[in-house]
């Protein structure tokens, strides 16, 4: 008598065995597509791109020059350029802060009280945003933030004026209207990229037990020191991961800047500039390099304070 | 001296349902105490009205004399052992001992000299750094003890201590926080739904039905003594004899339990001692039970439920005389 059941074994079968006896080679076949996709396209462009930034631009005959330098990289430190980055880095870090602000209590809220269809509004609400069309938005926000707009109008009703022009008298954030302004691009790169920021600290808060807190307060911890302790160290990897998307969208988006903002570049801007009109792909390329190394720096600054450690 | 714990005419209600009902309940400083009742009966709530994690809708909680309703869980000298130990993943185990203290701004090297003393204290020496990730149920629940117990509370709560632990170390922790109480001399209060762990532990125990104390004793009180039918039930089983059927066995004309250890088996037809009842019957199931033969008899009323030492050799079918001290006959009160 034999162990094996008497049936028939057709094609799929004789596969399915061989997949059982050798677990690996399944596990094999199904992460060859991504990982060839991750290995050529992805990473064999950046590395084209990281090539690029090492080449320079012959100034006379707006030629590449295919010879190693670092010359392209020291015209990252030029006046202009510098400024560039670090308005960006500024631009970047300010949004995410904000960002933050506002997410945390509304993905507290959404993980601790809300139940029902108040989740599902909460779900809504956040997810909504990012239905429709990036393009739509920007353009929408310009309308809204214009001296025409809807924010002028509003402030006119309410007497509201003097704090609107006191805001648009400010040096350097200010400008003629709010669109044409660093305060809008702020506004308006918060308003796009709130829900990154939402999702993933809403996600972290779900995952801290209603227990811990009453075992903080059992241990003596007033509700402000068991935020403090408890809550805020176990979701912080959720608001890491959200700054990680703000953060480094901010670094990267050449569109909202150029739609809603004065005419001062940002880093997506110069780069979109310089690989187009100009032809200047090395400096480009170099600009491309500046996001990636602020987040990897940005991420190791994470892990050592520890943001990482209950994941 | 004013009680440890006292309860006078507590309700708690969830919408609708009365999770307490109207519970009066004092607790003796030093003692261990147990609430005992199925799930849903109102003992972890109880358990929560001390804490502070509920506030009562009516009634009146004092503990060490203090009056604890609106007072917040963070504001009381009591410490909670959770059931599935809620320690905090970010912290070390060392750090997680230390929280209340350092809470409270005790000094970092007084904190950890103090933690680590309360480690001992659990058998954990040495674990300071410890992540609790790393640790097997056992050892976390010493590690939630100690984290209560460090604080010095007037009062320990334990929320089904020993729920998530397999029997053998049940066993062991249940002479340990035995031994702990003892040396300690905190008042313990530990809800549970395993009577065995109840009698074993307790001082005394209170037994909780639909959000009411059905009964509160010491654990040799409730078990020979209950009650109602719903203790003779509960703690441990018990045969409840119909107040027709006890009258006729030389008991009163109430229901009564009767206990299946105190149930002889003997041959049918054996001579019966004066103090004595009996009641003629066929074996229906032999079940053995290692220690014991848990043996059912059907008689021409009702079937007994008899434990006998194991190795007696009886089998389905056979005719038996079933023999009971009359004493051992406990007439409860209240019917149901």
């Amino acid at each position: 008598m034999t162990v094996a059941a008497e049936k028939p074994r057709g094609m799929a079968g004789a596969i399915s065995d061989v997949f059982f006896a050798r677990p690996q080679l399944l596990t094999l076949l199904l992460l060859a597509p991504p990982l060839l996709w991750i290995g050529i396209v992805y990473v064999g462009s950046l590395f084209a791109l990281l090539l690029q930034s090492f080449y320079s631009l012959d100034d006379f005959s707006g030629l590449v020059v295919h010879e190693f330098t670092l010359s392209t990289y020291e015209q990252l430190f030029d006046g202009s350029n510098v400024q560039i980055i670090i308005r960006t880095v500024t631009m970047a870090a300010l949004v995410t802060i904000a960002s933050a602000f506002i997410a945390f209590p509304i993905a507290y809220y959404a993980a601790r009280y809300a139940r029902g269809w108040m989740k599902a509004l909460f779900y809504l609400a956040v997810m909504m945003p990012l239905w429709s069309s990036y393009l739509v938005k920007v353009y929408a926000w310009k309308l809204i933030l214009a001296k025409e707009g809807v924010i002028t109008w509003f402030a006119q009703i309410l007497h509201l004026n003097w704090l609107l022009d006191g805001i648009l008298a400010l040096p350097v954030i200010g400008g003629p209207s709010l669109s044409f302004s660093y305060v809008g691009t702020f506004l308006v790169f918060v308003y796009i990229w709130l829900p990154y920021m939402i999702l993933p600290t809403q996600a972290a808060l779900e995952r801290v037990p209603a227990n811990f807190i009453e075992a903080s307060a059992d241990l003596g911890a007033e509700p402000g020191q068991t935020f403090r302790t408890v809550i805020f160290p176990l979701a912080l990897p959720g608001i890491v991961a959200g700054s990680i998307f703000t953060f480094s969208l901010t670094l990267g988006d050449y569109i909202i800047p150029q739609i809603v903002g004065n005419s001062r570049l940002m880093i997506g801007q110069a780069v979109y500039t310089l690989q187009g009109t100009a032809g200047n792909i090395p400096l480009a390329a170099a600009f491309t390099v500046v996001p990636m190394v602020i987040m990897a720096f940005y991420l190791w600054m994470a892990k050592r304070m520890g943001a990482f450690d209950v994941l | 001296m004013s009680r440890a714990v006292r309860f006078q005419n507590v309700s708690r209600r969830f919408g609708s349902v009365r999770a307490v009902d109207g519970v009066s309940l004092d607790i003796e400083p030093g003692e261990f105490f147990a609430l005992l009742g199925p799930s849903g009966s109102g003992k972890t709530t109880c358990l929560r009205l001390i804490a502070g994690f509920e506030q009562p809708d009516e009634g009146h909680i004092e503990i060490f004399g203090e009056t604890a309703e609106g007072v917040p869980p963070y504001r009381r000298n009591v410490n909670t052992v959770f059931q599935d130990y809620a320690l905090f993943p970010h912290l070390t185990v060392g750090e997680n001992v230390a929280y209340g203290l350092m809470i409270k701004g005790v000094a970092k090297a007084e904190r950890e000299a103090k933690a680590k003393d309360a480690l001992a204290l659990v058998k954990l020496a040495g674990y300071e750094t410890r992540r609790t990730a790393q640790l097997s149920g056992g050892q976390r629940q010493r590690v939630a003890l100690a984290r209560a117990l460090v604080n010095g509370p007037k009062v320990l709560l334990l929320d089904e201590p020993l729920g998530a632990l397999d029997l053998k170390l049940r066993e062991q922790m249940q002479e340990e926080l035995k031994s702990l109480q003892t040396s300690l001399g905190i008042t313990f209060v530990f809800v549970t739904h395993d009577q065995g762990e109840a009698l074993s532990m307790a001082n005394r125990v209170a037994i909780f039905n639909d959000g009411k104390i059905v009964q509160v004793g010491t654990p040799s009180d409730v078990y020979e003594r209950p009650t109602t039918r719903f203790v003779a039930d509960f703690v441990g089983s018990s045969n409840v004899l119909s107040p027709e059927f006890a009258a006729a066995h030389g008991g009163t004309s109430s229901w009564t339990s009767l206990r299946p250890e105190r149930i002889d088996v003997v041959p049918e037809g054996a001579t019966v001692a004066a103090d004595c009842a009996s009641a003629k019957g066929t074996v229906s199931v032999v079940s053995y039970q290692g220690a014991v033969t848990r043996v059912t008899v059907v008689t021409d009323k009702l079937p007994l439920i008899a434990t006998i030492p194991a190795g007696a050799s009886l089998h389905r079918g056979e005719r038996v005389t079933l023999v009971w001290p009359k004493s051992a006959m406990v007439a409860m009160g209240g019917g149901a």
